[in-house]
């Protein structure tokens, strides 16, 4: 009869590169962690993505992007996620980004964001501690 | 006071929060479908269910295509299963249905079974109930891959579509009692691939085993059964349902439009046998057990307190006591407390 609340999160690959090896690793990381994780697939378009992160309600979004276009796709993505009224969704950002462009991200509102080298632990213990400090 | 108008009018972000409180059984929610359960009754429920990998989640993409096409909106919820061990989950239906994105016709919510057994999660026929009441002319329930036992959908759809892949099974499979029996229609997908053809063969032999013999009895037709089988097609002239057989191709969107037009049909048999009504009836009474066996078990838990749960828990382990006297017992004990 417990209230389970388990943690939402919608892992999704904007743009056009084809490598999901690493957005796979992390949705299964993230659901050995207990949550509900919402798997995309490739190609997502801004626009799929936040309508997905809308209709799946979910609590975090995780973009896994390795073609170096963050810079144009993340932003976008911020944006139509605030016009769909999902101010408190955490988004987290995977993939080879420049240290400048990480502080850029982060001013526009990313959570998080994890370079090739990054741990499961510590991008689990990342998405988790997003989730419960807005609570 | 819950207020509905959000819901009622097309509001997705209103419903999909709604639907999040109903998943996690907060207590928003039972105001919530208090309000929307009145506005309900309208959408047509298909149940969608097979074993894994039988392309479940490609075939609903093209229904629901071609249900767009054909002027209807479309609600999906697509259940897949919890780890038992996490209760973790990934949900990856949406993988096969990218191409009903941007459509405001279409509403997808993916659930986690959440350890129900049966194919389908706990809350998943209130899930049905507030899409219902955001007004989407169909609803696709696509169960866990479900092999034998997972008949839940059953009880919950209007119109279950089993779909099937050629090399699942041999004939004895098709012969065992449950998924194929609460089938209104059957599908063969992946048509295109070797063992199609002997597919078709064992469930069409199945089908003519089960159908129509069995279904009069069941309906309680007082004459005995005809000696040989109506002649009508797939349900129509007589008053039996004979499940019809398709093949598709969902990959490629062969034989959709087929699919389509037997689902209609199945529709428009449950209106006009009076089908429909023994359903929804059958369904309605089945979610109030659901929640009168929760609502019971959670009072007598909360009435007795933890100490008598346990100390029968303790006996049972011991095996000083059964499993059933002891849930005899507690309830015994909720109903005259003086005698504990």
């Amino acid at each position: 009869m417990s209230e389970a609340r388990p943690i939402r999160v919608l892992v999704a690959k904007p743009g056009l590169d084809g490598h999901d090896r690493g957005a796979k690793i992390i949705a299964r990381a993230l659901r050995d962690a207990g949550m509900e994780v919402i798997y995309t697939g490739l190609r997502q378009t801004p626009e799929m993505i936040a309508e997905a992160a809308l209709q799946e309600d979910v609590n975090v979004v995780g973009l896994s992007i390795l073609s170096g276009a963050h810079m144009a796709l993340v932003p976008k993505i911020m944006e139509l996620l605030r016009a769909n009224g999902l101010d408190d969704v955490r988004v987290f950002v995977g993939g080879i980004v420049p240290d400048e462009d990480v502080a850029a991200l982060k001013a526009q509102g990313v959570a998080g964001v994890f370079g090739p080298g990054a741990s499961t632990e510590v991008i689990v213990s990342a998405v988790r501690g997003a989730v419960e400090r807005r609570a | 006071m819950f207020d509905t108008s959000p819901i009622l009018n097309g509001n997705r972000r209103a419903l999909a929060r709604v639907l999040t409180q109903i998943e996690n059984g907060m207590p928003e929610a039972e105001a919530a479908l208090g309000a929307l359960f009145p506005h309900t009754g309208r959408a047509h429920l298909i149940g969608v269910t097979g074993p894994p990998g039988s392309g479940k989640s490609s075939l609903v993409n093209e229904l629901a295509k071609a249900m767009r096409s054909a002027g209807s909106t479309v609600a999906i919820v697509a259940v897949d299963p919890s780890s038992p061990f996490t209760g973790g989950a990934i949900l990856g239906d949406r993988i096969r249905m990218r191409d009903l994105a941007g459509d405001p016709g279409v509403f997808i919510r993916s659930m986690a079974n959440r350890g129900s057994l049966g194919g389908l999660a706990r809350s998943t026929a209130d899930v049905v109930i507030a899409l219902d009441a955001a007004g989407f002319d169909k609803i696709l329930i696509e169960t866990v891959g479900a092999g034998q036992a997972e008949v839940d959908i059953a009880r919950m759809a209007h119109t279950v579509l089993v779909v099937e892949a050629p090399g699942l099974g041999d004939d004895v499979q098709a012969i065992k009692a449950g998924l194929l029996e609460v089938a209104d229609v059957l599908v063969v997908n992946k048509s295109d691939q070797p063992g199609a053809e002997a597919a078709v063969r064992v469930l069409r032999a199945s089908l003519d085993l089960a159908h129509p013999v069995a279904r009069q009895w069941a309906a309680g037709a007082l004459r005995p059964p005809p000696l040989t089988p109506p002649p009508s097609k797939a349900g129509e002239g007589s008053g039996v349902w004979i499940p019809p057989l398709l093949q598709t191709v969902a990959v490629q969107g062969r034989g959709v439009t087929e699919l389509m037009d037997s689902i209609e049909k199945h529709h428009a048999y449950l209106h006009t046998s009076g089908e429909l009504d023994n359903r929804e009836r059958e369904r309605l009474e089945h979610e109030l057990e659901q929640h009168l066996r929760e609502f019971l078990l959670a009072s007598l838990l909360t009435r007795l307190g933890s100490g008598s749960y346990n100390a029968a828990l303790e006996q049972i382990f011991a095996r000083q006591l059964d499993p059933a006297r002891a849930a005899r017992q507690l309830v015994e004990q909720m109903q005259h407390p003086a005698h504990a």
